[in-house]
């Protein structure tokens, strides 16, 4: 029965081209708008480290002077000071921690046909790669002794090891960094977190960094320091402050294996900051915070407001398109009054012609939905060519090409409903008259 | 036209009458948020900055290893390129208009009280005003002689004696007005910190922020008299003729390796680029925003058609019959034109409604202002205009029925 019912609905399409050729249009241009944008919104609201996001935190304390505190309301710093960052790294509470931060490096090849160049870079300690997950490709990181030793080794990513090196296995060769050399112990594989959660006070989409040094190296050397910095009391001025200013400018995170270790970390963080309170470096009460990656994404509002306003407003096309469906749905099943006057004298169901319908409004959700699929790659395409820092990551997965099935399959589903139902009503006796 | 005939049909087809109102409804309220939506980017993406923009390059270079005295090193620099032909004024600077990376500091009224008054730009470097072309509306440009080391700044502040301060500074216009309102702004002081005062000496009449998100708060700028080193964070800035910036920026990029091959210039480009990265994301919005209302437009636009044609198909028989009674032409595709103005106004009328709901909550979830009412006859008119026009075919064809169909039973 429902080869036949396909078999109806697509000789009952093909009468009136037109008709059908709006419908399966202004179907396919709803989906296409709403799963460009919901793409969007999914690939940039996604999670960028998964399986391993839950268990990090990001622990932030409130070294601030009385000024502008108001209790209960002001939020802690975002980064952390050096002298707290160092303490909390040599507490040792937590699974793993990290100290980190960022900067940009000069790098001199020794191939001369490349002129010297500034990359990104990020000054760690050794266990953010183990607790990030980081892939080599080839080597591996440094230890904990190499970042006591001060040790200048270094890390590099696939493309400044291709520019470099030409791709090649570059362990054990010599890099010049910032005018010091430095030995090359791993390069790191396709790692790629999207967003940059480690440090937001750069861009959020679409950052990487070339090369890792141990933050205690990049000290040494009087590598700069770039990303966000903020200052309180007598502090200020240049970019990579004094270790003991009153600024923060470094990311603490920590890698916190049960909700238990989670509860206990936060409570040292209490008490870190009760002490150092009692030392009278601290001037507030404790005001600590422990969010998780997702948590801290969330908090930090990284999916940009256009690319929710967007979503909503191509939903709000989708709407359009469907209500527009309806009534051409309603219009095409009411011209057909007679032939369903006809398949109702003849013994077909209410129930039968309903289900007939319903196929003819499937089939045109179906068509609408490879329609929109081509519509949303090409939306896509046309966002990825867009100037926005994140357009370089707008592209379908398995997981929305489904989705754009099931949307346009259930949209038109629910399109044909009404219309379908009103056909049904027809008086057989009345239409077969009529004629 | 008698309205009554056109009332009654409409009355015997409620479910499609609903449907084409609420599809109108919907492209109304979406068309009002919409293009309100698009004319806030314009309109922000049109925001001053008060500089000379189209005369204007950004040069930013840096050492491989930081150079013995980093202040010489600027002199040098700025002294190199003062010479190149075609340079009308050098400057250096931390932050650009529009530039993204920014300085700012917390802004006070008195050296003790408890919170900041509020949050504006700290532009620091040499010969702003004359190189950006800011225009002086009060008091005067700062002396060369006023300028001091930031490092000397820095570890006076660190230790915490106010040696050296008050420093004079330069406010914009805006920073002035909300600090000091109706109340003239030279002479007064304030406080970055508790110990660091500034005096004002000048107000120039606008001068736009680095982060300027928010519009409200875009235009708070000070200019403060410090050398600052050459670093990777500094900016030399060049005015010129526009027909001259690619020269000058070419020239500039050169004369600065011959002074030290082994630098690296990290940026090099017109001040109009710097604008237009900055405004890059809320013109890819602009044009999405513009696309889906198009769309929109378009997909309510042959919906009208198709249901005007269902509707001219199914009523042949009695457009035959008015035809024979003496109905003209004219009369018909009156009558098709009057009742889609009739559907589309009540769907506007709905869609007014529906456009301030989706008004009331945007303003609470994206803090974005009020829908202004000017904004709900522009969609009126553009969903009139668009029914007429999607109308017409279909009328036209239901005014050529001839009269004969009366007669015939099929």
């Amino acid at each position: 029965m429902f080869g036949y019912y396909i078999d109806l609905a697509t000789r009952s399409l093909r009468r009136n081209k037109a008709l059908t050729a709006l419908m399966v249009l202004a179907i396919a241009l709803g989906i296409g708008a709403s799963m460009t944008t919901l793409t969007v919104l999914h690939v940039l609201s996604g999670d960028p480290l998964p399986g391993r996001s839950g268990t990090l935190y990001y622990p932030q304390i409130d070294p601030r002077d009385g000024q502008g505190y108001l209790p209960g309301k002001t939020e802690p710093m975002d980064q952390v000071t050096w002298i707290d960052g160092m303490n909390l790294l040599q507490a040792k509470r937590a699974d793993r921690q990290a100290l980190m931060t960022g900067g940009t490096v000069a790098i001199q090849p020794d191939n001369s046909t490349l002129d010297p160049f500034y990359e990104d870079a990020r000054y760690t300690t050794a266990d953010f790669f183990p607790m990030f997950g980081v892939p080599f490709r080839y080597g591996h990181a440094w230890n904990a002794a190499d970042d006591e030793a001060h040790a200048r080794v270094a890390v590099i990513d696939g493309p400044l090891n291709d520019k470099l090196f030409g791709g090649g296995d570059s362990t054990g060769r010599t890099l010049r960094l910032s005018g010091v050399a430095f030995r090359i112990v791993g390069v790191v594989g396709d790692w790629n977190p999207n967003p940059h959660f480690y440090d937001l006070n750069r861009k959020s989409y679409g950052e990487d960094e070339g090369v890792y040094v141990p933050l205690s190296t990049s000290q040494d050397v009087g590598m700069n320091h770039d990303g966000g910095m903020d200052c309180w009391g007598n502090g200020g001025g240049g970019n990579t402050p004094a270790h003991n200013a009153p600024c923060v400018w470094l990311q603490f995170w920590v890698q916190l294996d049960s909700p238990a270790r989670a509860a206990a970390y936060r409570q040292f963080l209490v008490s870190y900051s009760e002490q150092q309170k009692a030392l009278g470096r601290f001037q507030r009460p404790p005001n600590v915070r422990l969010r998780n990656v997702m948590q801290w994404l969330d908090y930090n509002q990284v999916v940009p407001d256009d690319v929710r306003l967007q979503t909503g407003l191509a939903f709000g096309f989708l709407l359009v398109c469907l209500v527009n469906m309806v009534g051409l749905m309603l219009a095409k099943f009411m011209r057909r009054a007679g032939e369903l006057g006809v398949r109702r004298a003849l013994g077909a169901s209410k129930k039968a012609l309903f289900a007939q319908l319903l196929v003819e409004s499937g089939v045109v959700g179906l068509v609408g939905g490879v329609g929109g699929l081509l519509l949303a790659l090409a939306g896509l395409w046309l966002v990825r060519r867009q100037p926005a820092s994140y357009a370089a990551l707008a592209n379908i997965d398995p997981e929305m090409l489904f989705a754009t099935f099931v949307l346009a399959l259930g949209a038109s589903l629910l399109a044909g409903l009404l219309p379908a139902w009103r056909a049904c009503q027809v008086t057989p006796a009345l239409q077969l008259k009529s004629n | 036209m008698e309205l009554r005939p056109i009332l009654a049909t409409l009355r015997r087809h409620k479910v499609i009458l609903w449907l084409l109102m609420l599809e109108i409804a919907l492209s109304c309220a979406i068309i009002c948020n919409g293009v309100f939506l698009v004319a806030q980017r314009l309109q922000h993406m049109d925001m001053p900055s008060g500089i000379a923009e189209h005369e204007l390059v950004q040069i930013q270079q840096a050492p491989i290893a930081p150079p013995s005295d980093r202040y010489a090193r600027a002199q040098e620099d700025l002294a190199t390129l003062r010479a190149i032909p075609g340079v009308q004024a050098v400057g250096m600077s931390n932050q650009v208009p529009f530039g993204g990376a920014s300085s700012n500091g917390n802004v006070m009224l008195s050296p003790t009280q408890p919170h900041r008054t509020l949050s504006a730009a700290e532009y620091f470097g040499e010969n702003l005003v004359q190189t950006l072309g800011l225009r002086l509306v009060a008091g005067r440009d700062l002396r060369p002689d006023e300028y001091v080391d930031a490092d000397v700044v820095i570890r006076e502040l660190a230790s915490g004696s106010g040696k050296g301060f008050p420093v004079p500074m330069i406010v914009s216009q805006a920073l002035a007005t909300r600090l000091w309102p109706q109340r003239n702004p030279l002479g007064r002081l304030v406080w970055l910190t508790p110990t660091a005062s500034f005096r004002v000496v000048g107000v120039v009449r606008t001068l736009a922020r680095a982060n300027a998100y928010d519009t409200a708060t875009a235009q708070y700028s000070m200019i403060i008299p410090l050398h600052m080193g050459a670093d990777k964070d500094q900016s030399y800035l060049l005015r010129t003729r526009p027909q001259d910036r690619q020269r000058v920026l070419a020239a500039a990029t050169a004369a600065l390796k011959r002074a030290d091959p082994t630098r690296v210039v990290t940026h090099a480009r017109t001040y109009d680029r710097i604008r237009s990265d900055y405004f890059k994301d809320d013109h890819a919005t602009a044009g999405m925003l513009v696309s889906v209302i198009v769309a929109v437009l378009l997909v309510t636009g042959l919906g009208i058609v198709g249901l005007a044609s269902f509707w001219v198909a199914q009523r042949r028989r009695q457009i035959g019959i008015r035809r024979a009674l003496g109905a003209r032409r004219a009369d018909i595709l009156h009558y098709f034109q009057t009742e889609n103005f009739l559907i589309v106004t009540f769907g506007i009328v709905l869609g007014m409604v529906l456009a301030y709901g989706i008004s009331l909550f945007l303003m609470m979830r994206y803090e974005l202002p009020r829908l202004p009412a000017g904004y709900f006859p522009v969609g009126a008119l553009v969903l009139w205009g668009i029914g007429q026009l999607a109308v017409l075919g279909p009328a036209l064809r239901a005014a050529a029925v001839p009269p004969v169909v009366a007669t015939r039973s099929v």
